[in-house]
């Protein structure tokens, strides 16, 4: 059914998009090096991005490259760099004891919830493809349109909450990083972490 | 995806006609801004020389006009050196990455009005994709890596530094640049520069430099300039405290691919903002039969090449800021302004009456900002500091800051 509607150019697009987000994601993990992993990740969002473009999506995709790539990647990196990419953590090691068996039973409870959702309805939205099924999406300006519509009307209370977790998110990282102490307490907190590290 | 409504010359089909139109459009915006950033260099180094009461270049060509050319074909014969402590791939990967943003960010800009060729409508610009003028600011987010592992994968001490100040000082100015596009695409109601620059075709009281206020035309001035690492905020590359900066390790091919795309930002910034705020193509045309779609274009280059110039002349004129400096004009100036701004033209765009009640809330607001910035302030310099003793080491009250930036600050 859906197979009809492909083109080749439609598909060759899909293949180039899916190969690079695969292979980037594949490189995170791989790759020793952490920049050389936050480079395969910016390699994955740009596949996503095309994606995004190839189901009309244009501003999301331009959003996608904007926010991921060019900023919180960015910032990623920038905590590389700050502390340095010579430390090599041990894989045996378990910061928080039964982490490991947790997170195999997060990725098979994800892995079965979307296979319960492919199966039985089609996604969250009932459509099956992005531009044609359900409701459309405009090219362009009529995008945007749409989509500012869909977060101030449908979605306003999602959406004023997530910016109210990120407010708080903030102040709380601000509130951490410089609450007031006296100064001899400064500094044993600062040895103490030097001989931690 | 139909590309009919972005583009007239998709309409009638993509046939063999429409690629070739579309190659040649490319090849003609490779050139041009090849070109430009050839006479750009020898621009920039003549009138530099002309401010200092020098010659300038001399030897090449009329002017020195060939100089640039002579440049390449030396740093293209010069030995290709790699750090040993650098990391190969990245530093080898990290000129293309600042390189081929700006070439793409040029590709959006309107070079000239619509021609006709043989029932084919042509846009005068190499590409008109539907997300427009956001494609500038995804590309100016890359291009921000170029420079980054650059400074990372020097292996180096001075390029590392300069690579951690170029992306907390590129993160930042992002925002205010996004919210002053904001407005601008606020007031177009539309994405794509073509639109953008259509609506501002009806003479000078149209051009969004007026419509919006001035405001958001300082702020994406001063943005872009230190998006682009441009003195005065090239602290970056600042000679007296980095050496080269980024670039210090780079020789040969590779440091002339950061030293184009350096100029090629410039230009290509120039040209996006003569698109967003003034008009772009738009200007008088002389009643010309045949020649008409010249002139757009002359028009075009005319005010690109005066914000090319006033990037030069800002080099020549003012001094590079400090880095702490840099951070409080972003942070603290620019991004509440923007942030404000955009809502009075938000405000206004309803309705006068709610631009007004959003205006009342902005001043209200600025108070509430200005109070909070005093009470940090004093309490970073004061004398019960919050600052732990690693970092800024606590100064004999505020006597240093008093002394370069005087009284006031």
């Amino acid at each position: 059914m859906i197979a009809a509607t492909y083109n080749a150019a439609g598909v060759l697009v899909f293949v180039t998009a899916s190969t690079l987000m695969l292979v980037g994601a594949l490189g995170v993990i791989v790759v020793k090096n952490p920049v050389h992993a936050a480079i395969s990740l910016i390699v994955t969002l740009f596949g996503v991005a095309i994606a995004f473009v190839a189901q009309s999506a244009d501003f999301l995709a331009a959003v996608q490259i904007i926010v991921y790539a060019g900023a919180i990647v960015v910032l990623f990196l920038f905590v590389i760099m700050f502390l340095g990419v010579d430390r090599r953590d041990d894989v045996r090691v378990e910061p928080l004891v039964g982490q490991r068996p947790l997170a195999l039973a997060g990725v098979l409870i994800t892995i079965a919830g979307l296979v319960t959702l492919m199966a039985r309805s089609h996604w969250v939205t009932g459509a099956t493809r992005v531009s044609t099924s359900g409701a459309p999406l405009a090219t362009g300006q009529g995008n945007v349109r749409q989509l500012g519509t869909a977060v101030f009307t449908t979605y306003l209370f999602a959406f004023e909450a997530t910016a109210v977790l990120l407010i708080i998110a903030v102040v709380g990282a601000v509130l951490l990083a410089r609450r007031e102490r006296r100064v001899d307490e400064t500094l044993d907190d600062e040895l103490d972490v030097e001989v931690r590290s | 995806m139909n590309l009919a409504s972005v583009d007239p010359l998709y309409s009638h089909g993509v046939t063999g006609v429409v690629l070739l139109i579309v190659l040649i459009k490319v090849l003609v915006g490779f050139g041009a801004i090849m070109g430009a950033v050839t006479l750009m260099i020898w621009f920039e180094r003549k009138a530099i020389s002309d401010m200092q009461s020098r010659i300038g270049p001399q030897r090449w060509g009329p002017f020195g006009i060939l100089q640039t050319l002579a440049d390449g074909i030396k740093l293209f014969f010069k030995e290709d050196l790699v750090p040993a402590g650098a990391d190969r791939f990245v530093f080898k990967l990290a000129p293309y990455l600042t390189l081929v943003p700006a070439l793409i960010t040029f590709s959006i800009v309107p070079l000239g009005g619509t021609l006709t060729i043989g029932g084919h409508r042509v846009m005068l610009q190499v590409a008109n994709p539907p997300m427009g003028i956001l494609i500038m600011l995804a590309m100016s987010g890359i291009s921000v890596y170029g420079v980054m592992l650059a400074g990372w994968a020097s292996g180096s001490k001075y390029p590392l530094i300069s690579s951690v100040r170029a992306s907390a000082q590129m993160i930042s100015y992002e925002a205010a640049l996004g919210m002053t596009i904001v407005t601008v695409i606020l007031v177009t109601g539309s994405l794509t520069t073509h639109d953008i620059v259509t609506s501002q075709a009806h003479g000078v009281w149209h051009w969004n430099l007026i419509r919006l206020g001035f405001v958001p035309f300082a702020v994406f001035l001063i943005a872009i300039t230190a998006e682009l690492n441009r003195p005065p905020f090239d602290t970056v590359e600042a000679e007296s405290e980095l050496v080269g900066g980024f670039a210090t390790e780079y020789s040969s091919l590779r440091f002339a691919l950061f030293y184009l795309a350096e100029f090629m930002n410039t230009i290509t910034m120039s040209a996006i903002i003569v698109t967003l705020f003034f008009g772009g193509p738009a200007g008088w045309i002389p009643p010309v039969p045949h020649l008409k779609w010249i002139f757009p274009i002359i028009w075009f280059v005319a005010k690109t090449t005066f914000f090319a110039f006033c990037y030069i002349w800002f080099r020549a004129a003012l001094p590079r800021f400090r880095y702490d400096q840099v951070m409080d004009l972003g942070w603290k100036r620019l991004i509440p302004l923007s942030l404000g701004w955009m809502l009075i033209v938000a405000g206004f765009l309803v309705r006068p009456g709610w631009g007004l009640v959003m205006a009342a809330l902005v001043v209200l607001a600025s108070v509430v900002l200005a109070r909070a910035f005093d009470l940090g302030h004093r309490r970073e310099v004061g004398p019960d500091s919050v600052l732990g003793a690693v970092g800024r080491r606590p100064l004999p009250g505020d006597v240093l800051r008093k002394l370069t930036d005087g009284e006031g600050a």
